[in-house]
Order: structure tokens, then sequence, then C-alpha cells
């Protein structure tokens, strides 16, 4: 096992990660930053309070669960849903900024749009993620990237964030069957 | 899990997962768009050998919530009534390629006879099985008592500790008591009975339950945080077990006097549908406290929940 991202590093890819997104977006009106469950959702509260600090103005992060939009929910043992916090009034015509940990094959990212759809229609719709490993199998591609880390197909990248587990680091290990995502 | 029989072997964590599953599926029938694509391509069969209206549309619901395609099959007027055995229509729906079979059964036991013997590769789902359980009916209750106890928001990964149930009517007929009982006793609360000896469950002594004869001893000395009234089943009663029913709603029934005895917080609660005026008032039926109409909403969250669980994982041989 290696280490790829340190605490620091982490911390200064969040913040470029805000501050291209304030940039793009022409300040932090209509943002509406939601993450992914579990890490990404930490990830976008990060997120949304460097945007808030820059900015001076409050940005609320959301919380958007995909499981029950999986299309290989019945290739893995039962998934347990998590928790789902969107807007009260609705994301119709926001500019949606989803936030995971790690970009991979792009399938949670296909099962978060089709997720988002049934809250409403954003007027667009951006991705940003810590990592990104390659290996897509959908034509996805993240709008704000942490890191770009080429690796194998049967490596295994882990995130960890002090939040869920203590401590903030990406690591690379060589075995593990199976892929976090 | 794989099936969802009965709620006395249903483990702690399983009964809190179906329930904190179910607070998701609540969250998502509060949207625009309330289906989810979830077990698109999937068959659920509702095999009903009962009549049934609420349990059977509640499940329909659930299933086409979560995209699945339903197929509902009710023993009047089918294959059933034409003298097939449970094993031939298990093996036919087995042939069509169910993945979910929602089983009511007058026998007891006949859902665990569906999903033991081999016939069927389907999960199987209770949906009531003669006087033993009816397992989705006890976890709406307990996902109703636990949003009204601690509100939606901070309902999650909690448990019914230190509750006081009383529940209260024809409990030897009652799966819907049975299954409360395993449950709530799982989940921490502790359960009264009431009901004339004749109306008792065989056996109930050997549970983990108080049992009275006086509802208002019960609420005397129980105190219940809620009191679930259940309906006189007249279609099982082939014998006399209260004096007339007039007595009956004057002993057991929920009247207003009675609904003024109780706590301040107390829930009432009723699974459907009411005999108003026998075992329950109107007033009481219609008051605040009542959760009936809350209870047919929840039961479509926590069906689909268990169906979620039960049908999208990996089909794995046991566990």
């Amino acid at each position: 096992m290696r280490t790829l991202l340190q605490a620091s590093e982490i911390s200064r890819a969040l913040i470029r990660i805000s501050h291209e997104i304030i940039e793009a977006n022409k300040g932090s009106g209509g943002l509406v930053i939601v993450g992914i469950p579990t890490r990404g959702a930490i990830l976008a509260r990060r997120i949304a309070e460097n945007i808030s600090r820059i900015e001076g103005t409050e940005v609320p992060a959301f919380t958007l669960d995909v499981t029950m939009y999986r299309d290989d929910l019945a290739k893995h043992p039962t998934r347990v849903p998590q928790p789902t916090v969107m807007p009260p009034d609705g994301i119709d015509g926001a500019t949606v900024v989803l936030v995971d940990d790690v970009l991979f094959s792009g399938r949670t990212v296909r099962a978060a749009l089709d997720a988002l759809n049934d809250h409403g229609r954003p007027r667009a719709v951006r991705l940003a993620a810590l990592i990104d490993r390659g290996h897509r199998e959908l034509p996805i591609r993240a709008d704000y990237i942490g890191k770009n880390l080429p690796s194998a197909k049967n490596e295994r990248i882990s995130v960890r964030l002090v939040e869920q587990d203590d401590v903030d680091e990406v690591t690379i290990s060589a075995e593990g069957e199976r892929e976090e995502r | 899990m794989r099936h969802l029989l009965d709620t006395r072997t249903l483990a702690r964590e399983d009964a809190l997962r179906i329930l904190d599953t179910a607070e998701d599926m609540a969250a998502t029938q509060q949207r625009e768009v309330r289906k989810l694509p979830t077990l698109r391509g999937k068959t659920v069969v509702n095999l009903f050998y009962e009549d049934s209206t609420r349990t059977r549309i509640s499940f329909e619901a659930a299933a086409k919530r979560l995209s699945a395609d339903v197929i509902n099959f009710s023993a009047k007027g089918s294959s059933v009534s034409k003298g097939e055995s449970l094993k031939d229509t298990a093996q036919t729906l087995q042939a069509i390629g169910a993945d979910g079979v929602v089983i009511r059964h007058p026998a007891s036991g006949a859902p665990e006879r569906l999903a033991r013997s081999g016939w069927i590769e389907a999960g199987v789902l209770n949906a009531g099985d003669g006087t033993h359980e009816h397992p989705t009916q006890a976890l709406l209750d307990a996902f109703t008592m636990r949003r009204r106890l601690f509100g939606e928001a901070a309902s999650r990964g909690r448990d019914l500790d230190g509750m006081s149930v009383v529940i209260v009517g024809d409990l030897a007929h009652s799966r819907v008591a049975r299954s409360n009982l395993w449950l709530l006793n799982t989940l921490g609360a502790n359960v009264t009975f009431v009901a004339p000896e004749t109306l008792q469950p065989y056996g109930a002594r050997d549970w983990p339950v108080t049992v009275r004869h006086s509802l208002d001893e019960a609420i005397r000395e129980d105190q219940p945080d809620v009191i679930m009234m259940l309906r006189i089943q007249s279609e099982r009663m082939h014998a006399a077990f209260f004096p007339n029913e007039r007595e009956y709603a004057r002993n057991w029934g929920l009247d207003d006097a009675r609904l003024a005895q109780l706590p301040e917080r107390a829930l009432v609660m009723h699974p459907g549908p009411m005999n108003r005026g026998l075992e329950i008032s109107s007033a009481a039926a219609d008051s605040d406290r009542s959760t009936v109409l809350e209870q047919v909403a929840n039961g479509v969250s926590v069906r689909m929940a268990a169906l979620y669980l039960l049908l999208s994982g990996e089909r794995t041989e046991h566990a």
C-alpha cells in the first residue's frame, strides 16, 4: 500500500476545485453542491464550506444517494441505501455540482444523473471528483478534478477522510479483487 | 435476507435495516417523481389465497413504485379453484420467472413451506398466513410508532426500548398481534395482550407478554404509549367467544371515555379495516392520536424496503 495524497494535498486540491467552481459559475449564485455518499458527501460539505468562506455567502451542501438507481445491484450483495437530503425548493434551474471521491467506471455518476432527474430539471450539471483513475465504461468526464491517477484496473484506490476514517489520505494497493465502486 | 417469513426469527439488526431503508423509501415518496428504477426487469407475483384488498394493493403499489412487474394471482377463479396444489402453482410461477412471491394463505406455515421446499427460487414474503404471522404489518406498525415517537429526522437506527404497547381484541385469531409481539419484543418494547379469556391466544402465557382481561386495568396499570385495537374477525368466529357485540364494545372497545383515560402521548393504532362502534369509536378513530391512515401510507414504504432488500441484491443460495 502506497500513499498518493496526504491531508495537505487533499485540502489544497479541494480549495483549487472550489475556486474553479466559483470561476466557472461567476460567483456562487444558483449553485447547488451535491455529494454522493459516503465520502462524496463529505467532500461536498468541505467544498461548500470553502465556497462559503471565499464568497462570504452561505452555500449549503446536499446529499444524493444513488443506490436505488445503480445498474449493478444484482451483481453485489444487497446494499443499504443512505439518506438523501436535497434542497426543499427543488433544483429546477440550478447549477448542480455533483461531487464524488473517485471517478472510475462512470456508472455511479450515471446513476446520479438518473437520480437527479427525479428531483427536477437543473440548468446544468457539473462533476467534481477528488481522484480520476481512468477506466471509464461510459462517456462521462469530470469538470473539476483533484488529481489524475492513472492506475491498473486491479489496483485498489482508497480515499479516507477524517469525518469517516479518522485520517485524510488517498492510498493505492495492488491486490484487492473488488474495486471500491 | 432471502425471505421475510416471520418476525419471531427476525434479528434486531435486520428489523432495523428494514425500518431504516423504509425511511429512505418514504423520502422518495415526497418527490415529484415517485417511481424508482430499482427493480426494473424483476417480476413480483402477488399470490393471494385469501381475500385482501389493503395488503394486496399496498404490495402492488410498493412493487410498482420500484418498477417491478406485478402479476396478481388470486385463488378465486383461478387454477386453485380447479384443485391445483400449492406445489404445482409454485412450479408454474417458477417457470414464468417470478423473482419475488408475496403470499397470503389461510394455512399457517404455507409461506415457509413455499420458501423451504425448493419448488421455487424466488424470494418469499409472507403477507399473512392463517393465525401465524403478518410480518410486514408489524414492521409498518413499528415504523409508525418510531416516527411518531422520535420524529422523521431522528428515527434512524432507533429501537422502541421501554415503550408500553397494549394490544386489544381478537388476539386468538390474530396474526397481526403475534407478529407485533415478536417484533416489539425484539425492539425492546413491553407488550400487553387484553381480551376475554376466550380470545387470548393458546399458549400466550409462555410468551414474553403481560396477559390481562380488563382494558380499564391495562390503561391504568400499563400507562400505554400505544394502544392497538384489532378487528373482531367475524369470518373466523365459528363459536361463541363473547355473548354479543354490545357487551364486547362495552368491555373491550375503545370508546370516548377510555380515550380520555389514555395518557396524553398515547397513539391509537388499528390495522384496518375498522368496525366503528364495535372495537373502536368514531371519535377515537378520527382523533389526532389515531395513526390509521399513516399506517396505510407507511405500509407502502415498509413494503418497498422489504422488496428492495429481498430482491435487489445478488442471489445467494443460503442466508
